[in-house]
């Protein structure tokens, strides 16, 4: 294949990267958490939109927005059960916390569900349109578009909106923004329901291209949207963004023209390399440690 | 107006405030002063509702606030500017100002009091849309004053406003804090720069850890022996 077709590719996983890596990114940022535990709401996204799509006649973006919504519930809720009781404990404890969760999650789809991988049906078949005389296939197109409308109204909700203005306060500081009146449970679960609901909405993307689902499918996923998220600065909304489409592009590259046994190895590489240079990510400022 | 009563305050087993009573007249400037770590900022983020005391009783005109959540308590009419300024520093000069003014619904007031804070703060106006990081530690101060100010409190709770600046400055800070209290703001001071706060004070408490050891009207405490001997020299 030629290099075109490869970018094009990479354009397309680096979409799902990035909106799995906003959820780590957010949650990083405003309750100063890494919630190992998101990798597996994409596979719980994937999940529930298959069960939507067997049961129900709704059309595919009907699909989604319940699937997303559903997410937006479930990982709400495992915030207020699981971590919300942690909250000024120790980091360890709730990173261990996540990473239990995450245990549990996989165990719940796989009584329900089983091991054997389900098919996912094909949701945007069919041709899109040739760019240079490279075909985009209509998912491509559907992914990339839905991914940059999500990004601009996610930017826009959170410069521009009294709520989003609030989060980035309680990003800033907790005790400073509880002074003005905001509540920080209001603005946590509320962050928990915006990455959830990205992850899900990535989960019926994700599952359309690659379409067998099983309940492990998002550890590798959401592992590599970590490294996104890290790689553009964690905490960042726009680092997670850039760190997506990096990750997604270098592998489909790595693919095509080096190996496929090869493209974890090195995307780990990348993201040991990237923090050698700059420990806060590509769009991170060096910040002196707070006392 | 506000009334504290018998406060017991702890960090896990340090006992940080004991037994501190205290009462802010209405329409007074009162300071607390003391020395670092005698507990003053202990006290004012339990009055704010940032720290649960483990007993005593705030009130605020005869209403007990005690323990409650800080956004109810700002809804109280109680606003506080924290020590180290603490503006939110990746956000513009306006929206610092927004979020002073987040659990108010009126925006034709809200518009109102912006103009009144850049009345008072030219210099915020300037830098309206710069971000809070980028200013000087003076005017932060101002932006962390006007900020407070945009909940259109009843009183004032400020936390060592003076800390780190130039006097040139502090004079402008001071005088800041008296034109708030004379548009009828009632205004609890604390401070470690006495001379200064005991100026401007109607009524002052000195705080030594985590006690009040001495207090009374305002110029009359220049010359405590307490204070003279820990705080002016
Ligand atoms: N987060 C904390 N954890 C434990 N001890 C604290 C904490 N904050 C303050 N203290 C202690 O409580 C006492 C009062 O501190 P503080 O209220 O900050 O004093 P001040 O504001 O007068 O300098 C000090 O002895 C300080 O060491
Ligand atoms: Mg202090």
């Amino acid at each position: 294949m030629d290099f075109a077709q490869q970018l094009i590719n990479g354009i397309q996983l680096g979409s799902i990267y990035a909106l799995i890596a906003i959820g780590y990114t957010m949650v990083y940022g405003i309750a100063k958490m890494i919630n190992f535990a998101h990798g597996d709401i994409i596979m719980v996204g994937s999940y529930i939109a298959l069960m939507i799509f067997q049961n129900t006649g709704l059309p595919v973006w009907g699909v989604i927005a319940a699937s997303a919504l559903a997410s937006a519930l479930l990982g709400m809720a495992i915030e207020r059960l699981a971590y919300k009781p942690l909250r000024g404990g120790s980091r360890m404890s709730a990173l261990i916390t996540t990473i239990g969760v995450s245990i549990l999650l996989q165990n719940v789809f796989l009584l329900l569900f089983g091991s054997s991988p389900k098919p996912f049906p094909a949701a945007f078949e069919g041709e899109g349109f040739t760019l240079a005389g490279v075909p985009v296939s209509r998912l491509t197109l559907v992914t990339l578009l839905v991914t940059l409308l999500l990004m601009v109204l996610l930017t826009l909700f959170v410069g521009r909106t009294k709520l989003g203005k609030a989060m980035r306060a309680v990003s800033e500081d907790q005790g400073a923004a509880q002074l003005m009146g905001i509540n920080i449970d209001t603005s946590i679960s509320l962050t928990f329901a915006i990455g959830s609901a990205l992850a899900a909405v990535a989960a019926v993307l994700y599952s359309s291209t690659y379409p067998l689902i099983n309940p492990y499918m998002g550890s590798m996923l959401g592992l590599k949207a970590f490294i996104a998220a890290v790689i553009g600065g964690i905490g960042i909304i726009p680092g997670a963004m850039l760190g997506g489409f990096i990750i997604g592009i270098a592998e489909a590259l790595i693919k095509g023209y080096i190996s496929s046994a090869l493209v974890d190895a090195i995307v780990f590489s990348l993201l040991i390399v990237v923090l050698i240079i700059k420990p806060s990510g590509l769009l991170g400022k060096n910040e002196r440690e707070k006392v | 107006m506000l009334k504290v009563e018998d406060l017991n305050v702890y960090y896990d087993k340090i006992h940080a405030i004991k037994g501190a009573s205290f009462e802010v007249r209405d329409g007074e400037i009162c300071t607390l002063i003391g020395a670092n770590g005698a507990g003053k900022t202990t006290i004012l983020q339990t009055i704010s509702g940032l720290l649960q005391p483990k007993s005593g009783k705030i009130t605020l005109d005869g209403s007990e606030i005690t323990g409650r959540a800080p956004n109810k308590i700002l809804l109280q009419g109680l606003a506080q500017v924290p020590e180290g300024r603490r503006v939110f520093s990746k956000m513009t000069v306006l929206e610092n100002l927004e979020m002073g003014a987040y659990t108010r619904k009126d925006a034709a007031g809200i518009r109102e009091d912006y103009e009144m804070v850049f009345q008072s703060f030219p210099r915020l106006k300037e830098r309206i849309h710069q971000q809070a990081g980028t200013l000087s530690g003076g005017e932060q101060q101002m932006l962390a004053i006007g900020r407070a100010l945009m909940s259109r409190p009843r009183m004032l709770l400020l936390d060592e406003p003076s800390m780190g600046l130039a006097p040139i400055l502090v004079d402008e800070i001071f005088s800041i804090i008296r034109q708030v209290n004379q548009s009828g703001v009632t205004v609890l001071l604390v401070e470690q720069n006495a001379a200064k706060a005991l100026e401007i004070a109607h009524y002052s408490y000195v705080l030594a850890t985590g006690q009040i050891v001495s207090s009374g009207e305002g110029k009359s405490m220049l010359t405590d022996s307490s204070v003279r001997s820990a705080y002016l020299g």
